[in-house]
């Protein structure tokens, strides 16, 4: 039935968000997928250079999203795989509206585009743990079926609610698409470039005062991972995606040998919208939610459904500290060797208390 | 530093670490530490051969006991502390402990926390506590308790009593109001010792994980009751935690505390102040306001806490969403706490006995 030959593995194959990190990642994994026959990426902008090389197998469209509609029926499109979504304002692209025409808006005419896809069997949507918003009386552990108690203040959250609305909808006008929406952890690992990385990357990182928040990552690879499988696997549903585990914020940073800055946290949220005005820091009130509230989210369903058990938080941000030991201000080894000194000098002290008569 | 047993130390010895042939004194306390006893050992028989040698290593004191024959080697108490002081600093400093999905840190817990504790229920309160053997091994649990004392100390010092007597050293994971997750500093404090937001699905979730729950299902009404109004339990709420047992077939073992109502002896509730700073009351006892920070001391009442026999719901899994099921266990349980708090009052005439 399928032209990819294996059952569940779609022949064609569109991404969108090539232009990115992400998507130009997933794009070059699923064309080095022998059972899928074609790759196709879509963006409205030509990737980056060091992105490029990465997309030898991969056949790039530069197009914006709301003329997708022709692009899917011509081709045949067996699945979508949708990941052109902008987690922080970028004062270079337009600042936040643009981010939420991008997110919302392009998201909807993607799935506009789709619902008039006659060949389309399999969605995969990118979404994210910050659908489960913030608030004082939530759960400490998020299922999927959690719903948020409060509807985030920051602009990404907010967005991904509708994109997630949006995808309801769509479930319901196409029973017969295979739709999975993966809620990701934010990314972590060596090569991972986002606000999060870079925020661990300073040897000073800002945290707020009296707040520890529990936190949990996903490596990057097993973000890959996982997607590869959705696409060529028929996983329907709604899925989180994290590492299991948790790191304490405090006890993260210090695992990365930086030095934690506690700021009071309604100076907090003006110096974010100062930094993101002065145009260093893309610091939002997302990160803020999370510097106060913390997430943590329940990974069984994606274990017991892909098979697939993500490397641990813990692990992730291992592997992430090794790369990036540019900042670091303390290491293990000098809190060792600090340990061992004081030691020794207690002990000298102690004995030749001793020693005298 | 002056311990009798260094006094003791003989002048002139070969080694730096040579065991004094005279004896420490009756009080002297490492030795009494190391559970040697005093009289039974003048020769100094078994002190060559464990001779420790001053190079130090990382962490000496988490290693192989020592000999109790040395008494001021490396080996020594002092010593011991201060090896691992430093060792959970480094611990610490260099973010190596677990926490678990609750953000429960049990390193922290252990080392800091709870000897805070110890000294105030063991030393200020005197607690006693009886019942233990009907708080389970190991497997799930919940722990209903009545709520009292302005503060919320009791719920701290009974889940230090419970780690501290307990054969099995368990950790009972409060359940809080949402206010305290609200304040900074208050909701880190009891992220770590353990605490989470009282809500069906942390209770569930920790109950089918195998941990001993807290509960107060009393809540502020408990706590911020009047002095006259003391050991009368409050209305139980909506009985949310017994439909949490009955989900997860947990056995509920009532307790009753008594001694908590003493410590800060709530006067009054000054209500519009209360309202001003979004508090559920704002109490005032005999030493608060008016002793400034002074009037934090609580008054070293006695305390008697004890574990009722557990309620078992394994075989009322399916009644979890019956509310008469839910209203009769949870009168059940009150009726239970109720009656040991009046038989423990009986036994203590004196709030502030010995």
């Amino acid at each position: 039935m399928t032209p990819g030959g294996t059952p569940g593995a779609p022949g064609v194959v569109v991404v969108t968000g090539t232009g990115r990190y992400l998507g130009a990642h997933v794009a070059a994994r699923l064309a080095a997928d022998p059972r899928i026959e074609r790759v196709i990426g879509v963006d409205p902008a030509a990737p980056n250079p060091e992105l490029a090389g990465l997309l030898g197998g991969v056949e790039l469209i530069r197009i914006d999203l709301d003329s997708l509609g022709g692009l899917l029926a011509d081709l045949d499109v067996d699945a979508v795989v949708h990941l052109a979504l902008v987690t922080a304002p970028d004062a270079q692209q337009g600042g936040r509206s643009a981010m939420k025409e991008q997110n919302v808006i392009g998201t909807m005419q993607l799935l506009a585009a789709c619902q008039r896809a006659p060949r389309l069997r399999k969605l995969v949507v990118r979404s994210s743990t910050a659908a489960y918003g913030a608030s004082f009386r939530d759960p400490a552990v998020f299922t999927e079926e959690t719903e948020p108690r409060e509807v985030p203040r920051g602009g990404f959250g907010r967005d991904i609610l509708d994109i997630e609305g949006y995808v309801r909808g769509f479930r319901r006008r196409r029973p017969d698409v295979t739709a999975t929406v993966l809620r990701f952890a934010p990314f972590i690992g060596s090569t991972a470039d986002t606000t999060l990385t870079r925020y661990f990357s300073q040897p000073f990182v800002p945290t707020v005062f009296g707040r520890d928040p529990r936190l949990q990552f996903v490596h990057f690879d097993d973000a890959l991972e996982v997607l590869h499988r959705s696409v060529a696997e028929d996983h329907p549903g709604t899925y989180n995606v994290a590492g299991p585990g948790v790191l304490a914020l405090s006890q993260a940073i210090r695992r990365a040998g930086r030095v934690g800055v506690p700021v009071l946290e309604p100076g907090l949220s003006g110096a974010a919208a100062l930094a993101r005005n002065l145009g260093f820091g893309r610091y939002g009130l997302d990160q803020v939610d999370l510097f106060v509230h913390g997430r943590v989210v329940d990974t069984s369903a994606l274990e017991r459904e892909y098979g697939f058990t993500p490397r641990s938080t813990v692990a992730a941000f291992d592997d992430f500290i090794r790369a990036h030991q540019g900042g670091v201000v303390v290491t293990r080894d000098q809190l060792a060797a600090a340990e061992r000194a004081v030691l020794d000098g207690i002990r000298q002290v102690r004995s030749a208390v001793r020693e005298q008569p | 530093m002056s311990r009798p047993d260094e006094q003791g130390g003989r002048p002139g010895a070969n080694g730096r670490y040579d065991v004094p042939l005279v004896v420490a004194g009756p009080d002297g306390e490492p030795t009494r530490r190391n559970g040697r006893h005093p009289t039974s050992d003048a020769a100094p028989t078994s002190d060559a051969a464990p001779a420790p040698t001053p190079a130090p290593t990382g962490e000496p004191a988490a290693s192989a006991p020592r000999e109790p024959a040395v008494s001021d080697g490396p080996g020594d108490v002092w010593d011991r502390r201060v090896a691992s002081g430093l060792a959970f600093l480094r611990r610490r400093f260099s973010g190596d402990y677990p926490v678990d999905e609750f953000g429960f840190d049990p390193d922290l817990t252990e080392s800091v926390f709870h000897p805070v504790l110890r000294m105030l229920y063991r030393d200020w309160f005197r607690t006693e506590v009886t019942g233990l053997e009907h708080v389970p091994a190991d497997g799930a649990g919940l722990v209903v308790g009545n709520h009292s004392g302005t503060v919320a100390l009791d719920a701290l010092i009974l889940s230090a009593a419970l780690h501290d007597q307990h054969p099995a050293h368990r950790y009972l994971r409060l359940l809080g109001a949402d206010l305290v997750f609200r304040m900074p500093v208050l909701s880190a404090v009891a992220r770590k010792t353990g605490g989470t937001v009282a809500c069906n699905p942390d209770a569930e979730r920790l109950l089918g994980s195998g941990e001993l729950v807290g509960v107060f299902p009393e809540g502020f009404k408990g706590v911020g009751k009047l002095y006259s109004d003391r050991y009368k339990l409050q209305r139980f709420g909506r009985g949310g935690f017994v439909s949490a047992a009955l989900r997860t077939g947990t056995p509920i073992v009532p307790v009753a505390i008594v001694g908590g109502e003493e410590i800060y002896p709530m006067l009054a509730d000054i209500k519009p102040l209360a309202r001003l700073l979004k508090l559920p009351y704002f109490p005032v006892t005999p030493t608060f306001p008016w002793l400034g920070p002074l009037g934090m001391v609580p008054l070293p009442s006695k305390w008697l806490i004890e574990f009722c026999p557990p309620i078992p719901t394994a075989h009322l899994t399916e009644s979890a969403d019956d509310p008469l099921v839910v209203f009769n266990l949870a009168d059940q349980v009150r009726e239970t706490i109720q009656q040991t708090l009046h038989t423990l009052l009986e036994r203590r005439p004196d709030p502030f006995g010995p």
